[in-house]
């Protein structure tokens, strides 16, 4: 084949995929192999912008094995479904030797449930139930990170009873035969939603602009109300005690 | 000088005090001391001087001298449950000038250092585009690249600090930032080879690491001064700083600065990932939190004298530390001696960049009393680094993230030196 066939060609192949015809060309190449597609990428000239013509076009195939995550309003939730009682199981088995049984965790490990109620508390508990806005948010984690050590090992109800026992560890749902899927997913709100807002430092805090500091006496008497030795936390390393010539 | 400014280290009197008691030591005249006898390191002949030292094939990949190697990164094993996700210190008070060596960058990671092959790493962009790409790391170093040194900090360094004095030395309460020069491609290259949709509103960027690290970034700022690095100090980027490829967010909070990059989605809202919704938001006092804290305000701190690095010479002494801002560049930097009674403005040596750490001395004289000192940052936008008093009363004790206040050493007549609180 000469060198302007195949060129014409491939750019017919590459009209092709960007019209989302990927099936048809997919048959002679494997997802992954950019090298061999890098005529392929040249999109039509009426969509080109300036471009630099480098990288390939992502394959569907190659889109759906990445594009795993998961919104408040639903977008990217798979199809799937699970209950309180299957994700028990589940649980108890792969994170609570971590979490706790209840999700009261383990040691410095993270606590999922409880803490309701004490976001003004001197000590608060930033749970699932407690304080995480969004439930995606967890289907998301699970999704992309958990178990800890084995990401990508459950499948879609899986994560669906995982999540399903979640929301009731922390009194989210009460039924053990709740089953959380898809539909009905975004239906479920979690009780912190409404307490996060945007960035306001620059309002919130204007105080701490445009001021002239002061540079002479500034202030009366300073004092030691606080020391980090008294806590004695931090980590010791071969330090000698000073010598002073 | 300063000597109506700052009590006795700073005054002419203090120095020439000092200077007599130190005698010959300091070089006033050709007199030997009272029994002073000859140093043998000048007067014998030294190994290292007589016999023949490694030669160029031994090092091809030099490393610091071994009297450097208690110069390292460290962690606090009490903060977080395993290794694999945690963070380590860079060790501030042992280093100078503005750049931090590649080794020494504090290390966060969520889920380990991923290992990549360059040759099997993929950055794919799809979502709301013309049309979803994948590039290879040779597609990548084939587009124009650019060079920015750029601070990165964790928006929860110090914030073990909101309670009070807690980690003794500024490698823990400051050691989560490092300052790089970065080489790679602006995220507008990539984003315009795409196309973005009339609709983008929002990125996420994901890595390829076993924690899938993801954050939502907006669009303007993706298309302002976002770059996607493959280098850093002029070599190809470490492992544990996201080997091959990581994205450079300049001014904004560490977090967000995803490394072993590997997916950019497109879309018209955010994504309310769990580091942007469970972490990285800031609980204030009435419950209710703050999200998307982006930028890391203005904030410095004195790298020397500090816990790690007490004083140990009375006489003349350096004091220094570091500055920088997330909204521009350090106009400023102030330091004081007596807790904030009184201040002087330091000296700024080196580059004054954008969103860069930024290095400042005060050159002092000590007479061995108690000193408690501090510094104060000023950025180009007329922020003002506020004290830690200030920083409660509007967010209360509970933020974790984003405490940006003044730092408090106390120099005790011995020279050692701790964090304290000062009312």
């Amino acid at each position: 084949m000469s060198r302007l066939a195949r060129t014409a060609l491939l750019a017919g192949a590459a009209a092709l995929i960007v019209l989302g015809v990927g099936p048809l060309f997919a048959k002679g190449q494997k997802p992954a192999k950019p090298e061999a597609q890098k005529a392929e990428a040249a999109p039509p000239a009426a969509a080109r912008v300036a471009k630099l013509n480098l990288g390939r076009v992502a394959l569907p195939e190659e889109i759906a094995a990445w594009d795993t995550d998961v919104r408040p309003d639903g977008h990217g939730l798979p199809p799937g479904k699970g209950t309180v009682k299957q994700g028990d199981e589940i649980f108890q088995a792969q994170c609570a030797a971590c979490h706790g049984e209840f999700g009261e965790g383990a040691g410095r490990w993270p606590v999922l449930a409880g803490g309701q109620g004490s976001l003004t508390a001197d000590r608060p508990e930033k749970t699932i139930g407690s304080f995480w806005p969004d439930l995606s948010t967890v289907f998301d984690y699970i999704r992309r990170a958990m178990p800890y050590g084995n990401a990508h090992s459950l499948s879609a109800d899986e994560t669906y009873a995982l999540t399903a026992y979640l929301l009731y560890l922390n009194d989210l749902v009460k039924d053990e035969d709740f089953e959380l899927s898809e539909k009905n997913f975004t239906s479920i709100k979690l009780p912190n939603a409404k307490n996060f807002y945007d960035d306001d430092r620059e309002t919130a805090e204007k105080a701490f602009w445009g001021k002239t500091p002061c540079m002479t006496n500034c202030k009366g008497e300073v004092k030691i109300t606080g020391r980090a030795a008294v806590l004695d936390v931090t980590p010791e390393d071969d330090k000698t005690a000073p010598k002073v010539d | 000088m300063a000597s109506s400014i700052i009590r006795n280290p700073l005054s002419r009197r203090g120095f020439l005090g000092a200077a007599a008691a130190l005698g010959a030591g300091a070089g006033l005249g050709a007199a030997r001391a009272e029994g002073q006898a000859p140093d043998p390191l000048i007067t014998e002949v030294q190994d290292w001087n007589r016999y023949l030292g490694d030669g160029v094939d031994k090092r091809p990949y030099g490393a610091p001298s071994p009297f450097e190697k208690h110069v390292v990164r460290r962690h606090v094993s009490w903060l977080t449950a395993s290794p694999e996700s945690s963070v380590n210190f860079t060790p501030l008070h042992e280093l100078d000038g503005i750049i931090t060596p590649s080794g020494l960058c504090f290390e966060r990671h969520h889920g380990g250092i991923a290992e990549i092959d360059p040759a099997n790493h993929r950055l794919m962009i799809h979502g709301l585009v013309e049309k979803p790409l994948v590039f290879t790391m040779e597609d990548l170093k084939r587009m124009p690249r650019e060079n920015r040194i750029y601070f990165l900090e964790c928006a929860a360094n110090s914030g073990m600090e909101w309670r009070g004095a807690q980690l003794n030395g500024c490698q823990f309460t400051h050691g989560m930032v490092h300052n790089v020069m970065y080489t790679g491609v602006t995220l507008k290259t990539l984003l315009d080879e795409a196309g973005l949709k009339p609709n983008a509103r929002w990125l996420m960027l994901e890595g390829a690491d076993a924690a899938g690290m993801n954050r939502s970034l907006p669009v303007e700022k993706a298309l302002d001064d976002v770059l996607i690095a493959f280098g850093m100090n002029g070599e190809a980027l470490r492992p544990e700083q996201g080997y091959p490829l990581r994205a450079v967010i300049p001014g904004w909070e560490g977090n967000l600065w995803v490394k072993w990059l590997r997916r950019i989605e497109v879309g018209d809202q955010p994504w309310q990932a769990r580091e942007e919704t469970s972490k990285y938001t800031d609980l204030l006092a009435d419950g209710r939190s703050r999200r998307f804290t982006f930028y890391m305000d203005a904030k410095s701190v004195v790298t020397n004298p500090s816990p790690q690095a007490p004083l140990k010479h009375k006489g003349r002494n350096v004091l220094t530390g570091i500055a920088w801002s997330g909204r521009g560049h350090i106009k400023r930097v102030d330091v004081s001696l007596d807790g904030g009674r009184n201040w002087r403005t330091a000296r700024i040596d080196g580059p004054v960049l954008d969103k860069s750490l930024t290095r400042f001395y005060v050159d002092f004289d000590w007479q061995g009393e108690a000193l408690l000192i501090q510094s104060r940052a000023m950025d180009s936008t007329g922020y003002v680094q506020p004290t830690k008093e200030d920083l409660r009363k509007v967010r209360g004790v509970n933020s974790i993230y984003h405490n940006n206040g003044i730092q408090t050493w106390h120099v005790r007549p011995d020279g050692e030196t701790e964090n304290v609180e000062i009312g």
